[in-house]
Formats: C-alpha cells, structure tokens, sequence
C-alpha cells in the first residue's frame, strides 16, 4: 500500500460524505443532550440518513430478493466461504495483536475448513471445536493503544470512530487476494456478493433493532462505541468486560 | 474389594439420580446464577425448538412463553430504574409502573422475535467468575451456530426471592447503556410522559405488525 492510494480513497470518501451532506442535511433534533464522544453529531446524522436511506431503498430489497431465490443452504455456504477467507485475516490480526495461541486456531481453522469444507462452504472447523474469532485492524489499532477517538460514521460503511476508519481504509488496503483477482467483471460480482451476504447475516436482526430502538440514530452509536471496547478487551488475561458504573438513584 | 466397588456403584447412582433432578427441577430461591440461567435456556430452547406454531414465526405465543419462563426470573422494575438513571426519581410513582410495562412489553417483543429465529443453535455456558457472597454476577454465555458466535451475558443480582436477570450483554452491548441516552433524550425532548407514550404507541405498532416469516 503506497500512501497515494490512501489519499485517493480518503478523496474519494470525503466526496462521498460531501454529497451525502447535500442529499440530507439532519439537524440534531431539539432537545438531545450533546455526547462527549460524538462531537460531530450534526455530521454524522446526516450521514446516517444517507445509509439509512440507500439500505431501504437498495441493499435491503436486493438482499430480499437475495433470500428469495436463494435456497437457505446455498445462502450458508457463501456465508461460510467469505468467513473462511476473511478467518485467515483474523489470524494475521491475531498475530499482530501478541495472541499466538488465537493466530494458530485461525489458521487451523482455514486448514480445516479449506480441505475438508470444500473450499470453505461448510465450516467443519467450529464443530470440531475451533472457536471462530474476528479481528480487523481497528481492533488491532485498539490493542496497541490507539485511543478510539470521536464517533465518525462513514458513508456505506456505517458506524465507526477515528481510529476504526484508518482501520477501514487498511482493512480494504491489505485484502490483497481480493484485490488481485482477475478479471475485474468476476471481481465486482464477487465484491457484490459479499456486500449482499454481510447484508443478510443481519437480515432479521435488522427488522429487531427499528422495533426496538426509541432513536435508532443514538442506539446505534452508543452500542458500537460499547462493542468495539469489548471485542478489544476480549481475550486478554484480565478479560472483564468494561461494566459501566451505574447510579442507583435509590441508594 | 466388592464393597470398594459397591460404593462407586452407589455413587454413580446418586450422581445421576442429582444430576436429573437438577434439570427437571425448576429454579427456586437457593439455585445459584449460573444454574439458573442454564435451567431457564436450556428449557426455553427446548420448548422453541420443539414447538413448530413458534418455528413458524407464532409471536402471541413466543410472548406468551417468555412471560412464562424467563419473566419470574428478571427484575425489570430494577432494569427500567437503571436505564433511566437520574430521571427515574422525576417520575411519579405512577409513571414509574407505566415506564416499567411499557419497558417490559417493548423488550419481551424484541426478544420473541430473537427467539422465533432459533433453529439449530446451541448455547455454551461458561464457567463462573464470582465469589460466593457476591450479591452480584455476569453469567457469560455464547449462542453458536448460523454465522458468527453471539456472546450472550446476563447480569444478576441477590434478592430475598433469589436471582433475578436485569441487564443483558448482547454481543458486547448491554441493554441498559444502549437504552441510557435514548431514554433521556425522549425526555428531555418530550418530557416522561413522551417516553410514556413513545413506548407505548411502539408497542401498538409491534403488536399490529405481521410476523416477518
């Protein structure tokens, strides 16, 4: 990864961001308390409303159509073939965050699920007792102690922080088998696919989480400031995960 | 040497006779957290899987199951009071009772609908970590199976009526702090009886709504 490719996929997020801007400019409902880690919270919405919008209007009815004609069975074998590669990721995540123990489980996993899996469509790795992991570069980042920074949530991508967008950027920078495959049209239909399968993995989760959430915009920013802690915490000696401190007004 | 081996015969006997009437028995008082949470799963999944009305997406009556099985075994007064923080003692006694059903009936929806998704999925419970006087614990589970693990905890705390459930850890989020600032955003917005309202108007559209499979 040269730093020119950076700086061209960081152009090509800020225009995406900017025009996001344009499409909707949210405002901040009256009355929402700022929060310490979202200072750009005025920014974000918008830009949540741009996903919010593309995910009803686009990723969301082609997964649909996705299930549809898909058969279940067919839908989980590419589901466990993309986790198969992205597993050997992990492994060299785990390696950089100084969990061996962890990097080699991953790796047996790949092993296991390439040969006896078929290619990774079935994972025979997990019931035979190897635990699936999942590590990105911001969670290395994390563990090396780069601080999260502020709340940024990214066009297409979602919910993210700071640290977690160089996160992105080097995620996407270092998927290297991806990126070489030959020729381009198989490449996109193979990009394509795996955006609509991470899509679906939360299909009905998804449909769960407008029921329940009172501001979607704010549930989902304070549960993934939450769940990138925890999955950086994970698997360390003193594991615990960071509990809140809480205020019992009765006492 | 016989009578040595009488004794192991009585005592596999008496292992496997406990060891049923622990799982037929249902959870009192004196069954510890982590007990009670594999007694209350282990039987909830039993009863989801084996039902097909509920395999068939039967929401009144995965509600119906929840309130039976998993309800007795939570203090929601305690889960609501928490979520609110401050603003739970500007509430009157009466909207507290409101905020509490409305709460409730919001989280048993969201989590029936989990629930009519399990198919093949099992739980691992994990060993504790607590000290025996401990008033409070975080039994850590993990749902396996379709996609990734799901690590799943449940925070408990000692009451004179034993055990009860009032936060939950969803994949690294607990309810609680994800509800925190939705809550007092609504308030500070639209006062308690907004959020009143809020819940309660959400609740009518989940309950009208079709299930989705």
């Amino acid at each position: 990864m040269n730093l020119l490719d950076v700086f061209v996929k960081l152009k090509r997020l800020t225009v995406l961001g900017l025009t996001a801007l344009m499409i909707g400019c949210a405002s901040i409902p009256a009355g929402i308390e700022p929060s310490p880690h979202d200072p750009w919270e005025s920014f974000n919405r918008s830009i949540f409303e741009f996903n919010e919008g593309l995910d009803s209007y686009l990723l969301k009815p082609v997964v649909a159509g996705y299930r549809f004609v898909l058969p279940e069975i067919v839908r989980e074998g590419i589901y466990n073939f993309f986790s198969n590669y992205s597993d050997l990721y992990t492994a060299l995540q785990n390696m950089l965050q100084g969990k061996p123990d962890y990097a080699f489980s991953d790796l047996m996993r790949v092993v296991v699920n390439t040969t006896f899996g078929l290619g990774g469509l079935i994972d025979m790795a997990t019931p035979g007792g190897l635990e699936k992991h999942k590590e990105d570069w911001g969670q290395t980042f994390g563990v090396w102690g780069m601080p999260a920074g502020p709340y940024v949530v990214l066009p297409f991508f979602g919910p993210s922080n700071v640290r977690d967008t160089f996160g992105t950027i080097a995620d996407l920078e270092s998927d290297y088998f991806f990126k070489y495959i030959n020729p381009v049209g198989l490449r996109n239909s193979l990009t394509g696919l795996r955006v609509v399968n991470a899509r679906n993995t939360y299909y009905e989760a998804g449909d769960l989480l407008d029921g329940a959430a009172i501001d979607k915009y704010s549930f989902m920013r304070d549960a993934y400031i939450q769940r990138r802690q925890y999955q950086i915490n994970e698997g360390r000696d003193d594991e615990e995960p960071t509990m809140p401190v809480y205020e019992n007004p009765y006492q | 040497m016989k009578s040595y081996n009488n004794i192991t015969q009585y005592l596999v006997t008496a292992v496997i006779l406990f060891s049923g009437a622990v799982f037929a028995q249902t959870p009192d008082q004196a069954t510890p957290p982590d007990a009670l949470i594999k007694m209350v799963v282990t039987d909830v999944m039993t009863s989801v899987k084996s039902d097909p009305e509920i395999q068939k997406g039967n929401i009144p009556k995965i509600v119906d199951l929840v309130e039976k099985k998993i309800v007795p075994y939570t203090d929601m007064r305690r889960t609501t009071e928490m979520a609110m923080g401050p603003n739970w003692k500007k509430a009157s006694p009466e909207q507290q009772n409101q905020l509490v059903m409305e709460f409730k009936n919001l989280l048993i929806r969201t989590y029936s609908g989990a629930l009519s998704q399990l198919r093949d999925q099992t739980v691992q419970f994990k060993a504790l970590r607590a000290a025996p006087d401990d008033k409070e614990v975080v039994v850590k589970t993990v749902v396996l199976g379709r996609g990734d693990p799901v690590p799943l905890d449940y925070r408990l705390e000692k009451t004179d009526k034993g055990w009860k459930v009032y936060d939950m850890n969803i994949m690294g989020v607990w309810l609680v702090e994800a509800y925190r600032n939705q809550f007092s955003n609504q308030i500070s917005q639209n006062g308690i009886d907004g959020l009143v309202k809020f819940l309660q108007d959400r609740n009518k559209q989940l309950a009208a709504a079709k299930p989705a499979n």
